[in-house]
């Protein structure tokens, strides 16, 4: 039983940072129909920022362990933000009246880019987070321990998808970018700026992701300049299998898959890990390749 | 004056589809542009709303220059449209339609105001607010496309093909509202190709013919031109 509970726990956290990853993808696809292959990128830039912030601002000697991680995490959300919005606009809107290949191609290019400057500036080798940032405090739920930091990472993603939700669904600019999303021409007869809510979302989906990558680095302590691509698969495989385009769908998806993921790695082999995710992946979209809550087209009269 | 076009030329990549148009529509006025399939009234209104790039021409509301502007600043000064196949979204409610068919203005009473007004025209829409706009019937499509219009407060209303695909009936009860609507002050640019329902209408009206305006002239010295009620209006009107 607490075996058992251990992957549940474990899979819940790895499923909250897939969650974060795949809005990131979601969003971009939702508005551009583009699959922003640099997202996993940034998401790695996210990390490697966290360490750099850490490390260099000496943080830990005048913070509590939590004030020095909100700290930075508010502090990678803003550089990852502004990068995203900054590879929007060199890598993606020069192309916006391309065929979708191309921006396509860009993206893939970008990916390459953000990969290759990070080894140039930190090296190829793994980068360690210190493992005394947090202490290794352990809760016990239902008698079962569980250490802590796996709970702060699963309640911080849901605190930002719960926060992403509402502002999507309640606000008008959230409104805005659903409208957007469904039909761009008639959007921009609303009055909508078109261009600005693609920024946004190049704002909102690299901040989570960068907030994603420090908590990769706060869990599991190693990073590295190409996690970005394995990372960023897995994200995109919970996306389709939420449904692409599809805010909530992302949301389940990642969790879903981080389950899946951990249950497999646990009780079947951990060797087959990744490839129990890529054929949930294949199965999906096999089956069911609108994802689980993923929309019939709407209608185009 | 409140809309003069000039010399409007718009191309789509190397085919040209408008071969410069003039068009002037006062304010307070119902003005029909007839048409068949491709003759351009569709790229017109798409030009002065700021979809379609105008490559020569000029476009001037109010005195003021439009074809500089991006789309929303154009909708900012009181230009709206319902365009050609309602384009309502699909996912969201009639409620959350309308709410961004007044996503320039920030008065929320004035917003209000309209939304009870767009209710009192189209009460069906009042009845389906919390419903998903794809799932409501071509009519009720339609009533919103042009209530959405109609919530930013607009100074002229672009309305294209409303009658598109509807039962008859449902024709009169729309031509009915876009009088009321011009009747409370909202000048109409009215694209239509049920040439007979929109002449009856409007003031006055324009027919393209390939990209050119072949004829301009009044409402009614329309509906009794030979011509147009030749190739217009099936035969003898």
């Amino acid at each position: 039983m607490e075996f058992f509970f251990q992957q549940l726990t474990n899979g819940l956290a790895v499923g909250g940072i897939y969650a974060l990853i795949a809005l990131g993808y979601t969003m971009v696809y939702g508005v551009l129909k583009l699959i922003n292959f640099a997202h996993g990128d940034l998401f790695m830039i996210g990390a490697y920022l966290g360490l750099t912030l850490l490390t260099a601002l000496g943080l830990a000697d005048h913070l509590s362990p939590f004030g020095v991680i909100a700290l930075l995490a508010v502090m990678v959300l803003a550089l990852v933000a502004i990068l995203g919005v900054v590879l929007e606009r060199v890598a993606y809107r020069p192309l916006r009246q391309a065929h979708r290949l191309s921006a396509v191609v860009s993206a893939l290019g970008a990916s390459i880019f953000f990969q290759n400057i990070v080894m140039l500036i930190y090296g190829a080798k793994f980068h360690v987070y210190p493992h005394d940032l947090m202490p290794r405090t352990v809760v016990h739920i239902f008698g079962m321990p569980v250490p802590l930091i796996r709970i702060l990472i699963l309640l911080a993603s849901v605190v930002m998808m719960v926060g992403l939700y509402t502002f999507i669904q309640r606000t008008k600019v959230g409104t805005a970018i659903r409208a957007a999303a469904i039909d761009q021409g008639a959007a921009r007869l609303m009055g909508i700026n078109v261009d600005r809510v693609i920024a946004l979302v190049f704002v909102i989906g690299p901040a989570l992701g960068g907030v994603a990558g420090l908590m990769v680095g706060i869990y599991y302590g190693q990073i590295n300049f190409t996690m970005g691509w394995i990372y960023g698969l897995k994200a995109f495989t919970a996306a389709i299998l939420g449904g692409i385009g599809n805010i909530p769908g992302a949301m389940v998806g990642g969790l879903l898959l981080g389950l899946i993921e951990a249950f497999a790695a646990a009780y079947l082999s951990i060797a087959w890990k990744d490839a129990f995710a890529f054929c949930v992946l294949i199965l999906i979209l096999i089956v069911r390749p609108t994802g689980l809550l993923g929309e019939r087209v709407a209608e185009k009269v | 004056m409140l809309l003069k076009i000039e010399n409007l030329h718009v191309k789509y990549g190397n085919v040209e589809a408008l071969h410069g148009i003039d068009i002037s529509v006062e304010q307070g006025e119902i003005v029909t542009i007839l048409g068949a399939n491709g003759a351009g009234k569709s790229t017109t209104l798409m030009a002065i709303s700021g979809l379609v790039k105008v490559s020569e021409g000029s476009i001037l509301f109010d005195g003021e220059p439009l074809n500089k502007l991006p789309a929303h600043d154009i909708v900012a000064r009181g230009v709206a449209q319902a365009p050609e196949g309602r384009r309502v979204f699909g996912t969201l409610t009639v409620r959350e339609n309308l709410n961004l068919g007044a996503y320039t203005s920030n008065d929320q009473q004035k917003i209000s105001q309209n939304l009870d007004w767009v209710f009192e025209l189209f009460p069906r829409l009042k009845e389906r607010r919390n419903q998903m706009a794809g799932t409501l019937s071509g009519g009720e499509q339609q009533m919103l496309a042009v209530g959405r219009a109609l919530m930013g407060n607009p100074r002229i209303l672009l309305l294209d093909e409303p009658s598109l695909g509807l039962a008859p009936l449902l024709v009169k009860t729309i031509f009915d509202t876009v009088r009321q609507i011009n009747q409370a002050g909202v000048t109409v640019v009215l694209v239509e190709q049920n040439a007979r329902a929109a002449l009856k209408l409007a003031d006055r009206g324009y027919v393209m013919e390939v990209g050119h305006i072949v004829l301009k002239d009044s409402a009614a010295n329309l509906l009794a031109n030979p011509d147009v009620q030749s190739a217009y209006l099936g035969g003898r009107g």
